[in-house]
C-alpha cells in the first residue's frame, strides 16, 4: 500500500455524507408511498353538489340525502320545534355558535336556528366527536338519555346529544355543533347541497 | 435408519454448524423454573392461536374478495358455499377473540407474578408492542367483512385521529383515502392485515422470546433460577431449580394446549357469534354509510379502552381528551417496569397493597368492559326506570377509569414512599425437593 496512514476525519466525514445523502434519497422515496394513501382522483372527483326537492317533507319530517357519501339530514321544523329552541340554550355548549363552533357553518346560517330558512334546517348528520351517524329523536318528553328532551338528534355511539338546530349539548363528548353545508335555495321547494347562495347567484 | 439421520445431522452440522446449538439454547437446553403454574399456559397458547390465525387466514384469503361492492357477499360465499369454509372462517373469528383472552391472562400473569420487573423490562415492552400490533390487526380485520359494524368501527376508530389539533381532518381523509371508509380504504386494510401486520407481528413474537431466552422466565415465586444454587442431574453447572424446556415444558404446554381446543371447539361448533360477543349482530347486515347500527360498539377486547374514551367529555372545543385517555391507558401498561419501584416480585410475598389494588385494577377493567359493551345501558334503565342513565352511567364509568389510573398512580407512590411491608423472599423456588 502507498498510502499507509488511515486519515479518520476524512473517513468520518464520507460516513456521514453518504449516510446524509442516502437519508435524503429514502425519504424521498417514501413520498409517493405516502401520497398513495391519499383521495385519488376518482374519489375527489365524487364530490360534486346535489339537488333535492323538498316540497314531500311535512313539518316534523327529515329526510336524508347523500353528499360526498355524507348523509345530509334535511328538517322541515314544526312551529312547535322552532319555539322550543330558545329554552334549551342555557344547556348547550355553544348556543350562539360563534364560541367553539363558529366555524360550524357558513355565514348565512350563523343565526338563531342554524339556517337560511327558520324551518329548513340542513345540517351534515355526522357527529362531530368520532363520525357516527346521530339519531333524529324529534319528539318533546322524557327519553331515557335526557329526561327534558326537547327534540333533537341523539348519537347512538357515545351519546352526544344535539337540539333541533344541531346545537350541541354541554357536558357531552362530541365539542362542536353539526355542521351545516355550503347549500342554497334554488326556488321554494328545491335545494342545492354543495353550492353557496352567492356562488349560485 | 439411525445412520441415515446421524448422517444427516453431520451433513447439517458441517455446513452450519451453528443451528444445533440454537437449537439446544432455546429448547432443549433453555431451563425454565420447574415451579410453574396454571398461569404459565398462556404464552404457548398465544403462540398456538397466532399458528392458527396465520393457516386459517391463508386459506380465506382463497375466496375473500377484496372490494367494497363483493367483501360482504364473498364472506357469505366462504360461509354458505365453499367446502368448510364455515369452519375455517370461524376457527378464525373466534381465534381472534381467543387471541385476546390468552393475551389478556398472559399480561395479568406478568403483572401479578412481577415479570415486567428488572432485568424483563424489554420482555415486557416487547410485550406490550406485540398487544398494540395485535390490537391493530384484529381492528383492520374486523372491517374486512364490510358488514354495517365493520363499517361503522372504522369510522369511529379512525376519527380518532381527526381529534388530533391542525393535522387531525386531513390525516384521517389520508387514512381513509376518502372522505368515508371506502373501497380504498378496505384494500389498504386487507394488505395490511394480511401481510404487512403480520411480519411485523411474527417479528415481534421471536424478539420477545430471544429477550426472554436471554434473561430468563420468571416464576410465581418471582426468585431467579439463573442466578440460585447450580447443580441438576443435567450438570453441575445448570440451576438447581431449572428444568428444560423440552421435554418437560413442551409436554406439560400440550397438556394445556388440549384443555384449551376443547373449549375452542366447542365455540366454534356451538356458538361461533357467542351471543353476539365475537362476532356483532349488525355485522350481518352490509355496510350502509347512511345509518349507524343503534348500538354500535367494539368487539369486546375493545370494550374497557373504549368506555375510557367515552367517559372523558371534551372541552376546549376539542375531543382529543378521551383519546389521549384511551391511549394514555396502553402507554402506562408500557411504563410499568418504571412505574413499580418495588424490589419484590411475586404477589406472593408482596405487601396488601399490592394485592388490593391489583384486584381493584382487575375490578376496574371489567366495570369499563361492561359500560364499553352498553350494558350498563341496558342495566339502569331495567332496574331505576326513573334514573337519568347518562348521568348513572358516566358516574360509574369515570369511577371505574380513576380506579384504572389509580393503580399506576398508587404503585408509584405505594413503592416509593415506603409504604409497602413485603414478606421476606425464599432464596430458592417453594417447590424444590
Amino acid at each position: 500500500m502507498v498510502n499507509e496512514v488511515v486519515d479518520h476525519g476524512r473517513r468520518r466525514f464520507l460516513t456521514v455524507t453518504t449516510s446524509v445523502v442516502g437519508g435524503v434519497g429514502v425519504v424521498a422515496a417514501a413520498v409517493p408511498f405516502i401520497k398513495s394513501w391519499e383521495p385519488s382522483a376518482r374519489a375527489r372527483a365524487a364530490g360534486a353538489p346535489v339537488t333535492v326537492d323538498i316540497s314531500k317533507i311535512e313539518p316534523g319530517q327529515k329526510l336524508t340525502v347523500a353528499w360526498r357519501s355524507l348523509p345530509v339530514f334535511i328538517v322541515n321544523r314544526s312551529k312547535a320545534q322552532l319555539d322550543a329552541l330558545p329554552g334549551v340554550d342555557g344547556r348547550l355548549a355553544d348556543p350562539k355558535s360563534d364560541r367553539v363552533s363558529a366555524g360550524q357553518q357558513p355565514a348565512y346560517a350563523q343565526n338563531e336556528t342554524r339556517s337560511i330558512k327558520p324551518e329548513w334546517l340542513v345540517v351534515i348528520g355526522i357527529c362531530t366527536h368520532l363520525g357516527c351517524v346521530p339519531d333524529f329523536v324529534p319528539k318533546v318528553g322524557a327519553e331515557p338519555f335526557d329526561p327534558d328532551w326537547r327534540g333533537g338528534f341523539y348519537c347512538p355511539c357515545h351519546k352526544s346529544r344535539y337540539d333541533m338546530a344541531g346545537r350541541v349539548f354541554a357536558g357531552v363528548p362530541a365539542p362542536k355543533n353539526l355542521e351545516v353545508p355550503k347549500y342554497h335555495f334554488v326556488d321554494d321547494h328545491t335545494i342545492q347541497i354543495g353550492v353557496d347562495p352567492k356562488e349560485a347567484g | 435408519m439411525a445412520t441415515v439421520f446421524s448422517r444427516l445431522g453431520a451433513w447439517f452440522t458441517e455446513r452450519a454448524p451453528g443451528l444445533a446449538p440454537v437449537y439446544r439454547k432455546h429448547v432443549t437446553e433453555y431451563y425454565a423454573p420447574k415451579n410453574f403454574n396454571l398461569w404459565y399456559y398462556f404464552g404457548s397458547l398465544a403462540l398456538l392461536v397466532l399458528v392458527n390465525q396465520i393457516l386459517t387466514g391463508i386459506f380465506l384469503t382463497m375466496n375473500y374478495k377484496t372490494s367494497a361492492a363483493e367483501a360482504f357477499d364473498s364472506v357469505e360465499y366462504i360461509m354458505r358455499d365453499v367446502e368448510w369454509g364455515w369452519l375455517i372462517r370461524y376457527m378464525h373469528s373466534t381465534g381472534a377473540s381467543l387471541f385476546f383472552v390468552v393475551v389478556f391472562l398472559h399480561m395479568f400473569r406478568g403483572l401479578m407474578y412481577g415479570s415486567y420487573q428488572k432485568p424483563r423490562e424489554l420482555v415486557w415492552i416487547l410485550g406490550m408492542l406485540i398487544f398494540l400490533v395485535l390490537m391493530a390487526e384484529a381492528f383492520m380485520g374486523y372491517v374486512l367483512p364490510w358488514g354495517n359494524m365493520s363499517f361503522w368501527g372504522a369510522k369511529v376508530i379512525i376519527s380518532l385521529f381527526g381529534t388530533i389539533p391542525v393535522i387531525g381532518g386531513s390525516l384521517v381523509e389520508w387514512i381513509m383515502g376518502d372522505y368515508l371508509p371506502a373501497d380504498a380504504t378496505l384494500n389498504r386494510f386487507f394488505a395490511l392485515h394480511v401481510i404487512a401486520l403480520p411480519l411485523v407481528l411474527l417479528l415481534l413474537v421471536v424478539l420477545h422470546l430471544a429477550a426472554l431466552h436471554e434473561v430468563g422466565s420468571n416464576n410465581p415465586d418471582g426468585v431467579d433460577v439463573k442466578h440460585g444454587p447450580k447443580g441438576s442431574r443435567w450438570g453441575a453447572d445448570k440451576p438447581a431449580d431449572g428444568i428444560p424446556f423440552h421435554p418437560y415444558y413442551t409436554v406439560k404446554d400440550l397438556s394445556g394446549v388440549g384443555f384449551f381446543l376443547i373449549v375452542a371447539a366447542f365455540i366454534v361448533f356451538f356458538e361461533p357469534t357467542f351471543g353476539g360477543w365475537f362476532l356483532e349482530h349488525d355485522n350481518f347486515v352490509p355496510a350502509n354509510n347512511l345509518a349507524t347500527p343503534l348500538h354500535i360498539k367494539p368487539v369486546w377486547y375493545f370494550t374497557p379502552f373504549y368506555a375510557i374514551l367515552r367517559m372523558v367529555p371534551s372541552f376546549f372545543g376539542t375531543a382529543i381528551w378521551g383519546v389521549i385517555g384511551m391511549f394514555g391507558a396502553i402507554a402506562l401498561l408500557f411504563l410499568m417496569p418504571w412505574i413499580d419501584a418495588g424490589k419484590v416480585r411475586s404477589i406472593r410475598y408482596r405487601g396488601t397493597g399490592f394485592k388490593v389494588a391489583l384486584g381493584l385494577f382487575v375490578l376496574s377493567f371489567f366495570g369499563l368492559a361492561l359500560v364499553g359493551m352498553g350494558v350498563t345501558a341496558e342495566a339502569i334503565p331495567a332496574w331505576f326506570p326513573h334514573a337519568d342513565v347518562t348521568v348513572w352511567e358516566n358516574l360509574f364509568g369515570r369511577l371505574m377509569a380513576l380506579l384504572y389510573f389509580g393503580y399506576f398512580l398508587f404503585l408509584g407512590l405505594y413503592t416509593r414512599l415506603g409504604w409497602e411491608t413485603t414478606k421476606p423472599v425464599p432464596e430458592r423456588v417453594t417447590t424444590h425437593d
